[in-house]
């Protein structure tokens, strides 16, 4: 199980700059001046993107501790 | 007679700290159900500056300024105590709230009118932010071992009675008086926000009698309170890493299966389902009634049988099953099935010509009554074209839905589901959260997970919803999918790095 543990946290690590991505991506496609909805407005997206970044890195730190071995436990540890 | 006495002193703690986080959720939730209202009053359309504010007001309270709050109140809980820094809170919460209630409309004061209320809701978001971990702690830090998940659940079940009470006051004020009065400028939407005053000062009434928690008391003696509990937090590995996994592997799944059950699923009976007011509340109202006491229940079984198996079980159904559960919400309230007992139905019609340029436009409204006691309005405008004389038919609006009495209750029972599956997810998290960290840090540590987990994860519902909505237009239920994909990472990180051990002490 320590194993999966420190594997998985590549897919954690890689994770991270995916929702950096798919947030910057989704940002540019739908904020439209024009448009009266939610997604369409700038603000709400940079609200957003600055809250997810440090969220993101954070993904990442811990996709590190797993691959490190942080978070692997003893078999008496359930 | 001890034993007595120590009963009754954790009684009071219970009772002091639920009914003040209790008012705090109803405060927090009463400016976001009545946000129409309140644009139409601060935030006029047309006006770019307003609309920023309004902004900033809806997304920047509960995104930015919660966890700040989180981080802010939890530094002065593990620094001063908890029950000054959770006292300070509740006044700032109630007196924002009752100052929202009495900020004069744009129409009168113009700009000012939501810089205003801008400020006071960002001081709620601000003070909801430290509230949640400081009642949280000090109810646990007063528990006995074994009993923490049942102590704790009570503060568990204040949002969702915070939900209730938002709900239940708004829809007695609305029902006994007109739209027209309700959303006049002094009118009784403002209600809501002015009773909050008296709630608050009974909770600080209560709060101030209360004791400081006896772990942090025994720190403080000791000299032992951390001199940066930010630092201490987020620089040492060891904590670090655990605040990560609880905002991972459990905050985040926990927070959109608790926004999808109550929030999302309030909306979509609203606009997706098309019901009318009274309907799409009171089905709330009788899902979270028969759904809060679940809280409790597995607060006590958090501490039998482990917090870990309840919170993931609870997101596993979410994952599984809100696809076919909202589906049934809207196929069961779709119009086309009433088709074949239309024959006993009374229809009324009202056209009105609307334009009378070179083509005009009819709109009818229609006021369809079922024969199975259903009921529902169609509104179509259709283009009468003046060359040809050919009538151009618009896409008809169905709205105000009347279920009848069976899938009423069917729906109940839906919602109910969504609510019980909340009940596993935040039932046990309180305990679990207090277990991971160590006392002198334990307030800042905890609270930022969970508002992070609840208000960004959580709070994201409705907006990644309308985004997946409007990539893809033909699912309905698209909007499902990011509540299903937090959740299912969340359930797969809790299931392989969480613990199911309970932390018997929690005085280190």
């Amino acid at each position: 199980m320590n194993s999966i543990r420190k594997i998985l946290g590549v897919v954690w690590l890689l994770l991270g700059p995916v929702v950096i991505y798919f947030l910057i991506a989704g940002a540019i496609h739908n904020v439209d001046p024009n448009g009266k909805k939610d997604i369409n407005n700038p603000v709400i997206w940079v609200i957003i993107i600055t809250i997810f970044l440090p969220i993101a890195i954070g993904l990442m730190i811990f996709g590190w501790y797993a691959l490190k071995g942080e978070y692997s436990r003893n078999t008496s540890d359930r | 007679m001890k034993q007595m006495s120590e009963a009754g002193v954790l009684r009071k703690v219970i009772g002091a700290s639920s009914l003040g986080t209790m008012i705090e959720w109803y405060d927090f939730y009463i400016f976001g159900m009545l946000a129409k209202t309140i644009s139409t009053e601060f935030f006029p359309e047309g006006n770019s500056t307003a609309a920023l504010l309004s902004t900033l007001a809806i997304f920047a309270a509960g995104f930015i300024v919660r966890p700040f709050g989180a981080l802010f109140f939890g530094r002065l809980g593990d620094l001063l105590g908890r029950k000054s820094t959770f006292l300070l809170t509740l006044v700032l919460m109630g007196g924002s709230t009752f100052l929202i209630g009495l900020v004069p409309g744009y129409q009168t004061i113009g700009i000012a009118a939501p810089l205003i209320v801008l400020l006071l809701r960002l001081l709620q978001g601000l003070a909801l932010g430290g509230e949640y971990g400081g009642a949280a702690t000090y109810v646990a830090e007063h528990a006995p071992p074994g009993k923490r998940g049942f102590y704790t659940s009570w503060i568990q079940t204040t949002a969702t009675l915070g939900l209730f009470l938002a709900l239940g006051v708004i829809m007695v004020v609305k029902m006994n008086m007109s739209d027209q009065r309700f959303n006049a400028e002094w009118g009784g939407w403002r209600y809501p926000f002015w009773f909050s005053i008296i709630l608050v000062v009974v909770s600080v009434y209560i709060r101030l009698k209360m004791e400081e928690s006896p772990l942090f008391a025994r720190l403080k003696s000791e000299g032992k309170v951390a001199k940066n509990p930010l630092r201490e937090s987020f620089r040492k590995k060891a904590n670090f890493k655990m605040v990560l996994l609880a905002l991972f592997g459990a905050a985040m799944g926990q927070g959109v299966i608790w926004y999808t059950g109550q929030f999302y699923a309030q909306s979509f009976l609203e606009t997706k389902v098309a019901l009318n007011f009274e309907q799409s509340r009171s089905i709330l109202l009788w899902a979270i009634l028969l759904a809060t006491p679940f809280f409790i229940v597995f607060g006590w079984l958090s501490d039998r049988i482990g917090r870990k198996w309840i919170m993931l079980a609870g997101m596993l159904l979410g994952i599984l099953t809100y696809r076919p559960i909202f589906n049934t919400l809207l196929n069961d309230a779709g119009t086309d099935q009433w088709k074949t007992e239309l024959s006993n139905s009374k229809v009324q019609k009202e056209s009105k010509l609307l334009a009378n340029t070179s083509d005009s436009l009819i709109h009818t409204i229609t006021h369809i009554e079922v024969a199975n006691g259903a009921k529902y309005i169609k509104e179509q405008t259709d283009t009468l074209k003046v060359a040809t004389g050919t009538i151009s038919e618009g896409k008809p609006l169905i709205k105000d839905k009347v279920l009848p009495r069976p899938v009423y209750w069917k729906f109940v029972g839906l919602v109910f589901l969504l609510i019980f599956y909340v009940t596993m997810v935040y039932g046990p998290i309180a305990a679990f959260l207090v277990e991971l960290f160590p006392v002198h840090i334990r307030y800042t540590s905890m609270s930022l997970p969970y508002h992070i987990g609840n208000g960004v994860f959580g709070g994201l519902v409705p907006f990644i919803g309308v985004l997946l909505q409007t990539t893809f237009t033909t699912d309905p239920l698209v909007g499902l999918w990011y509540p299903i994909g937090i959740a299912a990472l969340s359930f797969a990180i809790g299931l392989i790095y969480l613990s199911n051990k309970i932390d018997k002490d929690v005085t280190d």
